[in-house]
């Protein structure tokens, strides 16, 4: 059987308006989710690095500018309407702010409710709410303090959770999750990406997931890719990536993290490698006007994805000592 | 001698008035800010940090008012000012860098339009060519190049704007940065500059720092000392260093548990069960329901806050 999902060579640009330039999200990216090896991919890159654009370009909310996503061996743009049921039904999103998902005119019910209706999931109605309210209790809700509510009732933490039950309603093969934390607070990010996590472990659901930082995607995800400017910079498995980081924008990224520690030095590098230039130049790495090890050969040409260690990929002149690997072929440092 | 601190707050408590009955967002809360001192303020979402920060700018609103407590600011109690006196200390005197401030600028008036606005308030009155310099020099101080002053907020990135609000809580040089989760909007490149910006500035100015949040990491990195605040109430109030390796109360080692650690991998746990509702607080320890070492004693009595080796905690326990 095909691939759940397969990005081939997905980019996408977004055309300027009136005398503004175009921006370019997502530079050519491959990558393969499969149902029988159930993982944890973090995705992860600052503000304006296309992350979220290649989430909505594989939940089929964005058609790519170039290259194309496909469920099951079908573009999703050709899927006929069953197989779109499908699609939808197997692959379900998470979005970033919990607050704007909701109508505030409906209880939080609804959201639940729906799903059940629309795909079928239950004949009685007995068991329609137990379904629901054992969604619930798979991300630590209980049910009596959520149902009957409505969305201002909830704290963050709550709607979000709920989101993700909602997902889990559906049993879905794959959840993209897009910053599904960055709006609670540190005690209740623990409890949902544990509940994520284990939606992998317990019911082998793939989780995209998609933040901006890399503390937390070091403890729930199995491998990450890091995204800068539209562009994969560093992908394979997660640990190393996190303790050794190769490339210098996700070494960038490891020191920013603040650390629950007493040695200070924190606080010491002020307004270095700030962003000079917005300008998306046509040559040369998306980083070397950060760089502090910017070299000659950073603005001759962007640098390819050089395979650094058996699970691993750097688009960085630093390891041109090492083989290239091709773009297309992401999916052997990503995969477990 | 220690020198004498520049706010202080003394059993404040705040209690906010609802249908089904009053409510106390915060609860008898006292601590003392030196000059120059920079203070964190750290607790989950709804333990009443954001509320404890208005009240010390006398910015409470009805149906919420200050029930008791004084909070001095320079020896005077704030609460005795009238609301002239109120808003000449505002800014000037104590500074706030409000949550979600890059949504706080005013979205059809330049920068530099805004910080003038705060200027004339507090009945600055500048030659234009004195304005421009000024303003200068505080775009300067937060990191922002001039050119800044005639931007538009749209214009601005999320880090910029974040500047931004700090250049206009410096501007009349205040004694106090209250700064309500400045960067949580923020990726951590951005966040650390930011940070980074405000720790220098308020050493260029002098002035003592109030940092709101519930990341203990940032904290970690940037307070001298740390108050934990649940359910209203601080349960423990250290220098950091002791914080971090020596938490004393039970919610505080919680709150540190929650932390992704680089250290370990897959050591992730949330604090059990739910913040407390203000309206159906636990009996004795506001903790004790989510505590993994609760006793009879626990449920019973409420513990009152302790100085033990330089911090003061509120736990039977510790």
């Amino acid at each position: 059987m095909p691939p759940l999902i397969e990005a081939v060579d997905i980019s996408k640009r977004f055309a300027g308006g009136l005398g503004r330039e175009a921006t370019l999200a997502l530079a050519g990216l491959s990558l393969t989710i499969d149902v029988a090896a159930p993982r944890v991919t973090a995705i992860v890159g600052e503000s304006g690095s296309g992350k979220t654009t290649l989430a909505r370009l594989l939940l089929g909310l964005t058609d790519p500018s170039g290259g194309e996503v496909r469920y099951r061996g079908t573009d999703l743009r050709q899927l006929a309407r069953a197989e779109r049921v499908q699609f939808r039904r197997n692959v379900q999103a998470v979005f970033q702010d919990p607050y704007g998902v909701y109508n505030p005119f409906y209880r939080v019910d609804h959201v639940l409710w729906t799903p059940v209706r629309r795909f079928r999931l239950a004949r009685t109605a007995a068991a329609a709410r137990e379904l629901v309210e054992r969604a619930l209790q798979a991300v630590g809700l209980r049910p009596e303090e959520i149902l009957g509510r409505f969305p201002h009732q909830l704290s963050g933490g709550q709607r979000q959770r709920v989101m993700v039950a909602r997902a889990l309603l559906l049993r879905p093969k794959l959840i993209v999750a897009d910053e599904p934390v960055s709006m609670v607070d540190a005690s209740l990010r623990a409890t949902i990406l544990g509940s994520l996590r284990r939606l992998t472990d317990e019911h082998g659901i793939s989780v995209l997931y998609i933040t901006h930082d890399l503390a937390t995607p070091y403890q729930v995800s199995d491998s990450i890719l890091v995204l800068y400017r539209a562009h994969v910079v560093e992908a394979g498995a997660a640990q190393p990536i996190v303790t050794a980081p190769q490339h210098p924008y996700t070494r960038l990224l490891t020191s920013s993290i603040p650390r629950a520690e007493v040695t200070r030095d924190w606080l010491t590098a002020e307004d270095t490698n700030r962003r000079v230039s917005n300008a998306a130049d046509a040559t040369g790495c998306c980083f070397a006007d950060r760089c502090p090890e910017v070299e000659a050969a950073c603005l001759a040409a962007l640098p390819g994805l050089y395979h650094t260690e058996p699970r691993r990929a750097v688009a960085c002149v630093q390891y041109r000592r090492h083989p290239a690997l091709p773009a297309d072929n992401l999916d052997k440092v990503l995969l477990v | 001698m220690s020198p004498a601190p520049i706010l202080r707050l003394d059993g404040l408590r705040v209690a906010f008035d609802h249908p089904r009955g009053r409510v106390r967002a915060v609860d008898d809360v006292s601590f003392s800010l030196l000059p120059g001192e920079r203070f964190g303020l750290a607790g989950e979402s709804g333990s009443g940090k954001s509320t404890l920060a208005l009240s010390i700018l006398r910015m409470i609103k009805p149906p919420g008012h200050i029930e008791a407590g004084v909070v001095r600011f320079l020896g005077s109690p704030v609460g005795d000012l009238d609301d002239e006196g109120a808003r000449a200390l505002r800014l000037a005197g104590i500074a706030l860098v409000p949550q979600g401030s890059m949504n706080s600028l005013n979205p059809v008036s330049r920068i530099g339009r805004q910080i003038t606005d705060a200027f004339a308030d507090h009945g600055l009155r500048l030659g234009r060519e004195e304005r421009k310099c000024r303003i200068a020099d505080l775009l300067a101080q937060v990191g922002l190049p001039a050119n800044v002053a005639r931007m538009y907020p749209h214009e601005l990135s999320g880090g910029m704007k974040q500047r931004a609000c700090i250049a206009i809580a410096i501007c009349l040089r205040p004694k106090v940065i209250v700064a309500d989760e400045p960067t949580s909007a923020l990726d951590v490149v951005v966040q650390r500059q930011v940070m980074a910006t405000l720790a220098r500035v308020q050493r260029d100015i002098g002035a003592a720092v109030i940092l709101i949040g519930h990341d203990l990491g940032l904290m970690a990195q940037f307070v001298d000392r740390l108050a934990i605040m649940y359910a209203g109430r601080l349960v423990e109030v250290a220098p950091i260093g002791e914080i971090i390796s020596r938490p004393r109360h039970p919610y505080t080692r919680a709150l540190i548990a929650a932390l992704p650690l680089l250290q370990q991998r897959g050591a992730l746990s949330g604090i059990p069960g739910l913040a407390p509702s203000l309206h159906e607080l636990p009996s004795g320890c506001a903790f004790h329901p989510r505590c993994d070492l609760a006793v009879e004693r626990c449920r019973g009595e409420r513990p009152a806050v302790r100085e033990t080796e330089g911090a003061a905690v509120a736990c039977h326990l510790a």
